[in-house]
């Protein structure tokens, strides 16, 4: 066995994220910050918040071969599920706690809303919008809405919560969470994305959720 | 030596032994109050230690493991450390970046001072008037060989079950004198269910009429010989004996219908036993067992876990495996919630495995990625 084929980590690896929301969620961080990621991945965006904003960080990420490539870029990583171990994390132990494209894919992600906001002081939640255009025209023709933002079929999707922006609102009401801010997404390939920002609920792919159970953002550049 | 790879192996290797304690001021002080003279501590030392002593990695070995952890002791040495897996040229713990130091536990029966030396003050062996040990004494005596080698902090104290517990004691006893801690396969505070296991051990050993009260001059082959099959099995999982031995017969194909070995895994263990007699003492089996009884990091916080990692500043990577059931993944978590509590710098991973708690020797490749990662975000913050 060798050992000397992988990456040389935290020297080659790239500081550039792809996707647009990760990109919007890294400006807005102020410069060290205690950061939580649920559902954290290989860690490339705890990496550059490392980097860039010098933010302590930690992922949380049941995968272990995702475990396996964040030890390799020298990201702190708990290796845990999101529905039943977040108790690991005491009380406001972090300034935010992140929730990329992972609120739809957990069990119960109103118990999960409660546990962001209990072990963080703000969420920040980068939300897939089921009821945008594009899925509600192919719900119109009879199926469940497969395109680039919604990419597996109905019955091996990870997101088992399909929900739409304004469901979110409406759950956040009923758990007397704060949205702080809202930033909707537009995708390449989006019907009209001129009209995200203007009707998010039908036109915004994606869209950032900044939430509290306070009154203010808590310093974030937003 | 013939699997010898000379690309990734550190070679051949030559054990050291220091000494101290020789001076009652420079005796080593232990937790039952007593002291220990004239100590030895029996090491070996693979790589280069940088001018500035920054590269240096202590490993821990486990329960009836020894200093030889990687390399061969000659040409013709047919197997190498115990580690040597994970320790040369480019493996994880990579010995051209790193000086990666292993001694042999006190109490222990390889080298360093344990009930089998000879008392100074009676010039007879110790025996059962050795005293009893804790983790913590063991580490304390590994800090005088840590001076003695002229390092300041451990860039990492790494260590898989009882050698996890030492890597996890050296950062309570000198949380300044170490970066980090790799704590495999282990525990900040031993169940009961470990401490039935040993207490039956060591009942093995000393209702063997061999044993003698300690005053053996050949092992009690039968009592220690137990000791370690009932050890061995915790250390195996139930899939892994299904899938390693089955109900397999082991030379006839019909049962025997007497008491004698019918299948592989009596025959293994057997196997396992009878080994073990011919490497291990049976008095250190009993002070070894006895000192990981005692082992509670919680007792330096008054019973409370998180308190008693407050002081800590090392960054942990924590590591157990899904089918140990010695040291269960929970007891894993319960550290690693302590030290979140603390804020401090923690990896966790639950390794998917078959092989039980064996599987820290076993899980190569997941593991030493694992480890090459941690140690390198580690020594990039000392030399950048």
């Amino acid at each position: 066995m060798t050992f000397s084929d992988r990456p040389t980590h935290l020297i080659n690896d790239e500081l550039s994220l792809h996707r647009r929301d990760l990109q919007t969620i890294q400006n807005m961080i102020p410069d060290g910050s205690r950061i939580l990621d649920l559902g954290c991945g290989s860690g490339r965006l705890l990496k550059v918040l490392k980097q860039t904003k010098h933010a302590s960080v930690t992922g949380v990420e049941r995968d272990q071969n995702k475990i396996l490539e964040c030890a390799t870029r020298g990201v702190p990583v708990i290796h845990t599920d999101l529905d039943t171990s977040l108790g690991l994390f005491s009380d406001h132990s972090y300034d935010y706690v992140i929730l990329s494209r992972t609120l739809q894919a957990v069990r119960r992600p109103d118990l999960l809303l409660e546990e962001m906001l209990r072990i963080g002081r703000c969420g920040i939640i980068s939300f897939m919008n089921f009821g945008h255009i594009n899925a509600r025209i192919q719900l119109v023709f009879g199926n469940m809405p497969v395109n680039r933002n919604l990419p597996r079929p109905w019955y091996d999707t990870p997101t088992i919560h399909p929900g739409t922006i304004s469901d979110l609102r409406n759950l956040c009401r009923t758990l007397n969470i704060r949205i702080l801010r809202e930033i909707p997404l537009s995708a390449e390939g989006d019907f009209l994305p001129g009209l995200a920002g203007v009707l998010p609920n039908l036109f915004a792919s994606n869209c950032i959720f900044i939430i509290s159970k306070g009154d203010h953002p808590e310093g974030l550049s937003v | 030596m013939e699997d010898m790879n000379p690309i990734n192996s550190v070679g051949i290797v030559t054990p050291q032994d220091f000494l101290f304690g020789a001076t009652g001021e420079d005796a080593l002080r232990l937790d039952c109050g007593k002291t220990l003279r004239d100590v030895t501590i029996r090491y070996e030392t693979y790589g280069i230690l940088s001018e500035k002593a920054d590269n240096a990695i202590l490993v821990e070995h486990a329960l009836t493991g020894d200093a030889h952890l990687a390399g061969y002791h000659s040409e013709t040495d047919k197997k190498p450390g115990w580690w040597d897996s994970m320790v040369g040229p480019g493996k994880p713990f990579d010995t051209n970046k790193y000086f990666i130091v292993c001694s042999n536990i006190i109490g222990g029966c390889s080298g360093s001072t344990g009930p089998r030396s000879v008392d100074p003050e009676t010039g007879r062996r110790y025996n059962m008037n050795f005293p009893v040990l804790t983790i913590a004494d063991m580490v304390r005596a590994q800090k005088h060989l840590m001076d003695h080698l002229g390092i300041r902090k451990w860039l990492a104290v790494a260590g898989g079950s009882m050698g996890g517990m030492l890597a996890i004691q050296w950062a309570i006893s000198y949380p300044d004198n170490l970066r980090s801690v790799i704590a495999i396969a282990t525990t900040s505070r031993i169940s009961p269910q470990s401490i039935a296991f040993n207490w039956v051990g060591r009942e093995a050993i000393m209702g063997d009429p061999g044993w003698n009260g300690g005053e053996y001059e050949e092992q009690p082959q039968r009592g220690l010989a137990i000791a370690r099959m009932l050890a061995h099995i915790t250390y195996l999982s139930d899939e892994s004996m299904r899938k390693k031995f089955g109900r397999n017969l082991q030379d006839s194909k019909d049962y025997s219908f007497n008491f004698h070995k019918d299948f592989e895994i009596e025959s293994y263990l057997d196997h396992q036993g009878t080994r073990f007699v011919e490497r291990f003492d049976a008095n250190s089996y009993l002070f070894i067992t006895r000192a990981i009884d005692y082992f509670d990091i919680a007792d330096y916080g008054d019973g409370d876990l998180t308190k008693a990692f407050s002081r800590i500043k090392a960054a942990f990577l924590v590591v157990s495996f899904s089918s140990d059931w010695l040291f269960p993944a929970y007891q894993s978590r319960e550290l690693v919630k302590a030290l979140l509590n603390n804020g401090l710098d923690t990896t966790y991973c639950n390794i998917e495995s078959s092989y039980g708690h064996d599987a820290f020797l076993l899980e190569t490749k997941s593991l030493g990625t694992l480890v090459s990662g941690f140690l390198t975000a580690r020594h990039l913050e000392v030399v950048s």
